[in-house]
């Protein structure tokens, strides 16, 4: 697992880096510059790009095309930047908040064009950056600074919400399984088409503080411990169910590329009635 | 070689947009203005160029500021409540400093308004629509012939000034057709924006040792760089330091305010002489010219100024108006936006300007303008 060329792929004169101490961000940060070194990818041709929270800063450290956009609304400077110039590798981190609430709507139909994005969303089920408000992935009855009562809100299911809405890779992954989310991350990557990767990563300061999981390792823990194997999961008893989320890959098709499309279905087209 | 084409005024944008050298549309549905959407999902890829129809405003304005990242020339149109949601990325692409061009082919508001009637609402939108502080080019063109001129101009400004350029239009212009005789592009000037001299590792995105609109590079040419809405020094990356913030505001204003003589597009006529001037924009401008007329054989000395760039308005030009003019007229197809900016414009002087509005989806006619010049000039 450790690879010491990820230095390669990083502004290491911009560490240490923001996030918290116990934070999980940092981990998911490493395991995507792993896959990406592993894959090869040559850095001028990577656009890495961001919304707004906790993981908006993830570009910020990274030594590729970066971008910090707006709250919820980095898929759509994506999609313009991977219409435009195809060659580029675009690599779109999100937070849950991001993806999710504010930025729902983009995200659904990012997965619906299959546009060659990696959307990798930092599930960490609290909105960390303003001060720990419940978001959509907040587990029910979760203390927030929003729900003070318990939380009494539904939850997302990122993987169902993703492979509804048509990406054709979707996983989920965890801040305690590296060596897992590693290989799901590289896949991901590598995928031609939109890849969802819902990774579930710890708030020790916002989530964790308010939930009997203060200490880093006890977050950590909790994943650790809510985690499980598509295989595992597929015998477990709807009671056993409860709580539990499996981990890996639950899409992987050959489906047609959105811009690949445009370019066959539409300007072939056009040109030829010029 | 030139050919003449009776087009709309929202079929002139998207021509004008093609001969500037766009590539990258991407936007949502919306009345009155649909209709360049159309044309540009026709005409872009058959140019070179590639369309997205997005799922809302915001995404159409997020897609068009990425392509442009990339070197794209990219344009995106709206109308009144599409023109609202837009502002968060307006905002976004003004900080970031990326070219972009913004149709607004205004309506009634506020609110949905009325979708297919004309309507000068969004005046002060395109001035203050988005949140903090910044300067921002504004055109408004009164004719088909000129939403295709000014398509083109609002192209090269976004590239020479990296920022975003709004083009208002009232609807009645949008939906009208006008003779307009296009030339091969040759014809026409097109500016592109500044790469980079330098090599990628002494590569700043905000670097203004040489003036203060800084040299752009676009992703995927071996500059590898930051961007971010944040405040930032002249590396790109986030900087809350008091002395960097406040160079990035005034610098952010100063790199248009103070190049403004270089595109203070105007119309001026029979102002010379004129003791009452109309300042008039968009559709009532036309309206205007014949009230010029029809005044001046009642023997009212009526003058007629056209403010083709409301944004930033040119306040010296106002000033240079009243030391001879003393009566000033602001007709318009809302409450009275813009005659609020020429009051300011004339703090101190010695002056009356008075108001006509009208903002119920009827144009303003001369024979309208005539009436309130005989009332004021006491005619």
């Amino acid at each position: 697992m450790y690879n010491e060329n990820i230095f390669d792929y990083m502004r290491t004169e911009k560490l240490p880096h923001i996030w918290c101490p116990g934070c999980g961000h940092g981990i998911i940060t490493a395991s995507i510059v792993r896959a990406i070194s592993n894959l090869k990818l040559d850095k001028n041709n990577i656009a890495f790009v961001s919304g707004i929270g906790c993981s908006g800063r993830t570009p910020g450290y990274l030594d590729f095309n970066t971008l910090h956009t707006t709250h919820g609304r980095s898929l759509t400077f994506s999609t313009g930047i991977k219409m435009a110039k195809p060659k580029l590798k675009v690599i779109n981190v999100l937070g849950d908040g991001d993806a999710l609430a504010i930025g729902g709507n983009h995200f659904i139909h990012a997965c619906r064009r299959n546009i060659d994005i990696t959307a990798i969303i930092y599930n960490n089920s609290i909105y960390g950056m303003t001060g720990g408000q419940f978001s959509p992935t907040t587990p029910d009855g979760f203390i927030a600074s929003t729900t003070p009562y318990g939380n009494c809100d539904p939850s997302f299911d990122v993987v169902k919400l993703a492979s509804a809405a048509g990406a054709s890779f979707v996983a989920r992954g965890d801040a305690f399984h590296v060596l897992q989310l590693d290989k799901i991350l590289q896949k991901a990557i590598d995928h031609k088409g939109f890849s969802v990767v819902d990774v579930l990563t710890t708030c020790p300061t916002q989530l964790g503080r308010r939930n009997k999981m203060k200490k880093p390792w006890e977050n950590l823990d909790y994943i650790a411990n809510q985690t499980v194997s598509i295989k595992k999961y597929e015998t477990m008893s709807e009671n056993e169910k409860q709580g539990k989320f499996p981990i890996g890959i639950f899409i992987e098709e050959k489906r047609d590329e959105y811009v690949e499309t445009y370019t066959k279905r539409v300007i072939n087209k056009a040109k030829g009635r010029k | 070689m030139s050919k003449l084409e009776l087009l709309s005024g929202n079929e002139a944008i998207a021509k004008g947009a093609i001969v500037a050298g766009c590539n990258f549309y991407s936007g949502y549905p919306i009345t009155p203005s649909s209709e360049i959407a159309e044309e540009m999902a026709r005409l872009l890829p058959m140019n070179g160029g590639k369309f997205i129809q997005m799922e809302d405003e915001i995404a159409g304005m997020g897609a068009a500021i990425g392509a442009s990242l990339t070197g794209a020339k990219a344009l995106t149109a709206t109308s009144g409540p599409g023109f609202s949601l837009k502002q968060e990325h307006i905002g976004f692409a003004i900080m970031t400093e990326i070219p972009v061009v913004i149709i607004n082919v205004m309506r009634g508001g506020p609110s949905t308004g009325m979708p297919t009637y004309p309507a000068q609402s969004d005046v002060m939108q395109a001035k203050w629509g988005t949140h903090g502080d910044h300067s921002i080019i504004v055109l408004c063109p009164s004719s088909v012939v000129e939403s295709f001129e000014y398509t083109i101009k609002a192209f090269n400004l976004a590239e020479q000034y990296r920022t975003p350029v709004i083009v208002l239009i009232d609807e009645v212009i949008a939906h009208m057709s006008e003779k307009v005789e296009i030339f091969s592009n040759s014809h026409y000037r097109i500016k592109n924006r500044i790469k980079p001299s330098v090599r990628p590792e002494k590569y700043n995105p905000y670097n203004v040792a040489f003036g203060s609109v800084p040299p752009l590079a676009p992703y995927g040419e071996g500059y590898r760089f930051h961007i971010t809405g944040l405040t930032h020094d002249e590396t790109g990356f986030p900087s809350m330091k008091a002395r960097i913030v406040q160079d990035l505001q005034e610098r952010l204003i100063e790199k248009i305010e103070s190049k403004l003589k270089y595109f203070s597009f105007y119309e001026k006529y029979m102002t010379d002489d004129a003791e009452i001037i109309i300042i008039a924009y968009g559709s009532v401008a036309r309206s205007a010219m014949k009230a010029v007329k029809d005044a001046r054989k009642v023997g009212i000395k009526a003058g007629l100024y056209n403010p083709i760039t409301l944004w930033p308005f040119n306040n010296k030009r106002m000033r240079r108006f009243a030391k001879k003019c003393k009566h000033f007229l602001v007709p318009e197809m809302n409450m009275g936006q813009m005659c609020h900016e020429v009051r300011s414009s004339l703090y101190g002087k010695n002056v009356n300007v008075y108001h006509l509005n009208k903002a119920n989806g009827e144009l303003i006619s001369p024979s309208e303008i005539l009436t309130k010049l005989k009332g004021v000039m006491h005619v």
